[in-house]
């Protein structure tokens, strides 16, 4: 894959493009919203995309999966990120099931990944401590009892928490918070005793939860990777997960780009149309050109990973920190070009600039992915 | 000449090469190449067409198609081989091939392709330079003379050119962009006043022209007169062409990349550039940069696959000029007063000389278009929001 789409890949985003449009409209996340749908998504759609082959892109034929890659992935996630779609392909395919695929041995691979690919197994990750992104920053305790581990602990923004069936969780088997060695990663049945689940709301209209554990036992078998070096497993992880993100909101950007730019050409105030004035055009213009930026760099951040090359986590952290500053930018302008009425729940403008706002604080934000960065770069 | 094989042609290069480049010029573009063999290599190179390759022979050019021009230049390249380029060659002269009678291409292209000419541009007025179709210089028909009065500004090289090609208004009473034609006239000649504009970073490279009565040949009217503004136009696409899409950065005397600089200057504390804010201004700099640089790349696959997309040309422009500005921005944040220095004593030479590239980039968002004209252009043509 290079920077533009294959022929392949142009017929997936097009088939993803009316598949979404047309089942998932902008007011389906709306009405799941309003009506506290028990799930924040919707079951049948999801095993949709499951008979499509989405869900299993990034797995092995062996478990079911169409052992595609990231290029295709992003296709997927950027035409749901245009309608906005709160389909838990964050928490179970590029958390959970990544998680799995790239640290769990076979026979865990076997029994949980099958289902993840149809669409009738929800996982999530949880490794988040504090509000702020800081991966190692694990106090949560997985201490060794016989053949299984005891996990105690309490982990925030789970997503999807109050619906997985698996929770692959983030754990300290020895150091403290903020190292990175000495973190376990265990598969955690959502209903083993021990485990409270208490599902929050987001401004985005998405799910995540609360998630306490108290001596929840796991078994030693269900440890992906090597006890102590998780992080090994969870780097990947994240920055698989974090240009999956970038995918979705680089959708969810182009869509919000063109409503606003269509507000600019219609909306007519003092007798013309807003977009005439140069104050307004030139933000547009800004707009268009982070917009394009943020494309090549996700592109690029995609096409790193399936070619297994060497600067995907120098890619994740540009891509992300870029993605956070345009979140901030075009959600902001966005609302702020519609005016007051940007500010109404009925427009759908405002459900794009909480979804942005959500996604750039997730998994890092550009501060974070900065200074990651200029680590990586050697200062 | 084209019909021989790449292989065999290269050879004949290489051969060209040994006989006429000397050893001290093995050294890239720089401005202190050795005078004598400077001009040899540069007559040799003209004798042969080499100058301008892909010009048709007749012209004075090397007759060569696109392939064996490509390798032409890669053997140059490889031996950092001066190059040579003036305003004759890469903007009035595939000009002339588009729109100038055989009379004038005749006339003129094989002297630019010998570098025997010096070409400046007169396009910019003070009154027309974001505004370029407004320009006021005005040029009257005498008999098979034009008689040219008015000023112009920003005119790289015109206290050194022998010729000048310049926009002037010949209609004054048709609408703005109708009335423009596009002239050559000798620079040598009464009427014609050349005062050099010393700049901020202390160069003096350009100059205002002022025209009173100087004269030019009717004849010397490129493309139809009154048409001149559709020749302007395409001249500078050519120009266009020339820039964006390169990589910012200190010229070729400073090696030592902005991220070094500031590493050394600013320091590392445990590997950690030791002041927190210059060291998110760095990582943005550098993804910038790169960002950059995959824009132009996708843009140019998508342009060989057919997807269409918007047009980014103009984007371009304005990102390449905000980075490489910003980029000695942050060269000057690390140096600190020792940024200040203008010349003499007290100063590393390299110090001086990123101060002048600090202050010389300030011009890279104003010329060849404005940023605000670029943001004009991407509004109206690629978002096409109505005006």
């Amino acid at each position: 894959m290079g920077l533009i789409l294959s022929e392949d890949q142009l017929i997936l985003r097009d088939m993803a493009k009316s598949f979404c449009d047309e089942k998932s409209p902008v007011e389906r996340m709306r009405s799941l919203r309003d009506t506290k749908s028990a799930d924040g998504f919707t079951r049948d759609l999801w095993k949709e995309m499951g008979e499509l082959g989405w869900l299993g892109i990034l797995f092995p034929e062996a478990v079911g999966g169409a052992e595609m890659g990231y290029g295709e992935l992003g296709v997927v996630l950027s035409e749901c990120g245009r309608v906005l779609a709160p389909e838990p392909f964050l928490s179970t395919v590029l958390l959970g099931g990544n998680a799995i695929l790239l640290g769990g041995n076979e026979p865990l691979q076997k029994d949980l990944l099958p289902d993840v690919c149809t669409g009738d197994r929800i996982l999530s990750l949880a490794f988040q401590e504090h509000g702020r992104f800081s991966p190692y920053g694990v106090s949560t305790t997985a201490t060794r009892d016989g053949d299984s581990f005891k996990v105690r602990g309490e982990k925030l923004f789970v997503l999807d928490g109050h619906v997985a069936d698996q929770i692959v969780t983030v754990a300290r088997t020895s150091g403290s918070a903020g190292d990175r060695n000495g973190l376990t990663l265990l598969v955690v049945d959502a209903d083993a005793s021990g485990v409270t689940i208490q599902r929050t709301e987001m401004i985005d209209g998405r799910n995540a939860a609360r998630i306490t554990f108290d001596d929840a036992a796991v078994d030693a078998a269900r440890v992906l990777g090597d006890v102590d070096n998780g992080a090994e497993v969870l780097d990947a992880v994240f920055d698989r997960a974090t240009i999956g993100l970038c995918a979705e909101m680089l959708g969810t950007f182009e869509e919000a780009f063109e409503r606003t730019l269509t507000y600019l050409k219609t909306r007519e105030q003092f007798g013309v149309k807003i977009g005439t004035f140069q104050g307004l055009r030139h933000r547009a213009a800004q707009m268009f050109g982070e917009l394009e930026f943020a494309r090549s760099v996700v592109l690029d951040a995609l096409t790193a990973i399936d070619d297994g090359r060497d600067d995907v986590s120098q890619c994740a952290s540009a891509a992300k920190s870029r993605c956070s500053d345009v979140a901030n930018l075009i959600g902001g302008e966005a609302v702020q070009m519609f005016g007051g009425i940007g500010m109404t729940d009925e427009e759908e403008i405002g459900l794009f600039f909480k979804r942005l706002k959500a996604a750039e604080l997730f998994l890092g934000d550009a501060i974070y992915h900065r200074n990651r960065y200029a680590s990586l770069r050697g200062y | 000449m084209s019909t021989e094989s790449i292989e065999e042609f290269k050879i004949e290069v290489r051969s060209f090469i040994e006989a006429n480049l000397a050893p001290e010029l093995r050294v890239g573009n720089r401005k202190d190449l050795p005078k004598k063999p400077l001009g040899k290599w540069i007559q040799a190179l003209g004798e042969r067409g080499w100058i301008t390759p892909e010009w048709p022979k007749e012209y004075g050019g090397g007759g060569l198609d696109r392939k064996h021009a490509a390798a032409m230049k890669g053997e140059f390249k490889a031996v950092r081989a001066p190059m040579v380029s003036s305003f004759g060659t890469s903007m009035l002269g595939p000009t002339l091939l588009q729109f100038g009678t055989d009379e004038q291409k005749l006339e003129f292209l094989p002297a630019i392709s010998k570098h025997e000419v010096k070409w400046c541009q007169g396009y910019s007025e003070p009154g027309a330079g974001s505004d370029l179709a407004s320009l006021q210089t005005r040029a009257v028909l005498e008999g098979d003379e034009y008689r040219i009065t008015g000023q112009k500004i920003w005119t790289t090289g015109a206290d050194k050119a022998d010729w000048i090609f310049c926009l002037v208004r010949t209609d004054p009473e048709a609408s703005k962009h109708d009335g423009i034609s596009f002239i050559l006239f000798p620079m040598h000649q009464d009427g014609v006043e050349v005062s050099p504009l010393n700049l901020i970073d202390g160069t003096a490279e350009f100059s205002q022209v002022f025209f009173d009565g100087a004269r030019a040949q009717a004849k010397h009217v490129v493309g139809p007169v009154n048409g001149g503004w559709t020749v302007a136009k395409r001249l500078l696409q050519h120009e266009r062409s020339t820039d964006g899409g390169s990589e910012g950065g200190l010229s070729g005397a400073q090696k030592e990349s902005y991220v070094d600089v500031v590493k050394r200057e600013v320091g590392l504390e445990n590997g950690v550039l030791a002041d927190p804010v210059l060291r998110q201004r760095l990582a943005a700099q550098e993804q910038e940069a790169k960002a950059l640089s995959l824009t132009m790349r996708r843009a140019g696959e998508e342009a060989r696959a057919g997807q269409t997309a918007r047009d980014i040309g103009s984007l371009g422009k304005f990102k390449w000029a905000n980075m490489v500005k910003s980029e000695q921005d942050i060269v000057m944040l690390a140096h600190g007063t020792q940024g200040l220095g203008w010349e003499g004593p007290g100063f590393e030479q390299t110090e001086l000389e990123r101060t002048r590239a600090w202050l010389t980039t300030r011009a890279d968002s104003i010329w060849g278009g404005t940023n605000e004209v670029q943001m004009n252009v991407i509004a109206k043509r690629v978002l096409q929001i109505p005006e």
